[in-house]
């Protein structure tokens, strides 16, 4: 019976790791990055699998841990000098012409938000969670939830209307 | 018409996250029909989650890495028959398998009883190259005074997080500071072209204990097509055995666990260095 349990959940895991793989692309830009959190997150929700309830959403558990793992991450990062992929820290291209916003400009309005309000904007709109599940995942109200978004939004509407700025660089 | 509800705000995101109900909707239409900023406000957002999706929603087509993949396939996972956690269990087969060594000696590896299939046979020659490498190198770095280590104790958040990293998998520094031996560093060493990670601690006699983790695939791999492995070898990746060599005043335990091989390397006589190695085994399992 437990067996059978741990065996749905390994699957609804699983299942999971596109989502995690494609927010945590999402958050950090690079792949290799990204998918080092992934790892973490897994190895985390795989060593504390008993803690997880059953009437609780995977994805959602799977997000607040990867949202702490990240947490940490960034914390280590802040205590000692980053050292910048080269493809990274070349020179922004130069404006597309019709006034979309071409790929890497959306990489760079990304990069350009605080991680807080990227975390919500992207949670939301690339995730598709609810306002109360980010607010769960990221453990704060609700209503930083929503001045995030609102913040991050309009920001990031901001910086896509005025297109690509000439000098925008990567900033973490 | 009046602002719907008391939040505009919210509601604008609301629609364009398509999370506001029928009558709410409504609502809001009507509102954006004579507001035409917020309308454009609603059209921006929604624009940018396509964006996001238009960019980031190729990452759901891209196979998985097998890596991750790994982390929550069943070999990696606790038996399902056992309710216990992974640290009762681990506590549980070292102890066995201290039990074993003391009773039985090397004449056999193979443990029977409850603890049936999680304890295979491992010949102690497919990982005997391996213990020698550890204690090489256990050699070479407790000699040393002034550069035992590359990453100081001080440092150790770091020096965890970047062996981690090196090796794949979450490493963690063993407290043994009630056995009496600190923690002083590590390293990143290499063996067979493989990153390994070499933990120091040090007690208040100097005597210096190392820590040596790699990955233990290759182990079964290159080294059970040197030395002829028998086939079954290959489950033993994932399970826990303990085995103990000694070369000049020098002893070590080694064992393989979930795809790692560690080695515990002391000058310390059996007793010491299994009651050190019990402690490493379960701070490492928890």
């Amino acid at each position: 019976m437990e067996g059978l349990i741990l065996e749905e959940l390994r699957k609804e895991i699983a299942d999971a790791i596109p989502s995690l793989r494609r927010y945590a692309r999402a958050l950090l830009g690079g792949r290799g990055e990204a998918d080092d959190l992934v790892h973490d997150t897994l190895v985390r929700a795989m060593e504390r699998l008993h803690l997880f309830r059953a009437d609780s959403d995977m994805r959602a558990w799977l997000f607040t841990i990867l949202h702490n793992q990240h947490i940490n991450a960034v914390r280590h990062d802040a205590r000692r000098p980053e050292n910048v992929p080269v493809e990274e820290s070349a020179n922004a291209e130069p404006a597309a012409q019709d006034g979309r916003l071409a790929v890497r400009d959306l990489d760079r309005a990304l990069a350009l938000l605080p991680d807080e309000q990227r975390q919500v904007v992207l949670l939301i709109g690339l995730e598709g969670l609810s306002y109360a599940e980010a607010s769960d995942v990221l453990d704060v109200p609700l209503g930083t939830v929503m001045s995030r978004l609102n913040r991050g939004r309009q920001q990031l509407r901001g910086l896509m209307e005025q297109g690509p700025a000439q000098s925008i660089r990567r900033i973490k | 018409m009046t602002e719907p509800r008391i939040d505009r705000e919210a509601d604008l995101h609301a629609a364009a996250d398509g999370r506001l109900d029928k009558a709410d909707q409504a609502r809001l239409d009507a509102w954006l029909s004579d507001n035409p900023d917020d309308a454009a406000t609603v059209h921006a957002y929604r624009l940018q989650n396509s964006r996001l999706h238009d960019r980031f929603d190729a990452v759901l087509d891209e196979p998985i890495p097998h890596h991750l993949l790994n982390l929550v396939e069943e070999s990696n996972q606790p038996s399902p028959q056992s309710g216990r956690s992974d640290w009762t269990r681990g506590v549980q087969r070292l102890a066995a398998s201290l039990v074993f060594l003391i009773a039985g000696g090397f004449g056999g590896w193979l443990l029977h009883d409850h603890l049936g299939p999680t304890f295979s046979e491992i010949p102690p020659a497919a990982v005997t190259g391996f213990a020698d490498n550890a204690i090489g190198a256990h050699s070479v770095f407790v000699a040393e005074v002034r550069h035992p280590v590359e990453v100081a104790a001080a440092d150790e958040a770091h020096l965890v997080a970047w062996l981690s990293k090196r090796l794949g998998t979450k490493l963690r520094a063993p407290n043994m500071n009630d056995m009496g031996f600190s923690l002083v560093g590590g390293r990143l060493l290499a063996d067979r072209s493989l990153p390994v990670a070499q933990l120091m601690y040090q007690d208040a006699d100097n005597r210096r204990l190392t820590l040596y983790v790699r990955a233990a695939a290759e182990i079964t791999n290159d080294e059970a097509a040197s030395s002829q492995m028998p086939v079954g070898i290959q489950s033993a990746t994932t399970d826990t055995a303990f085995h103990f060599v000694e070369h000049d005043g020098i002893s070590a335990f080694y064992w393989i666990e979930d795809a790692f091989a560690y080695a515990l390397v002391a000058p310390l006589d059996r007793a010491g260095l299994m009651a050190a190695a019990t402690r490493v085994y379960s701070e490492l399992d928890r």
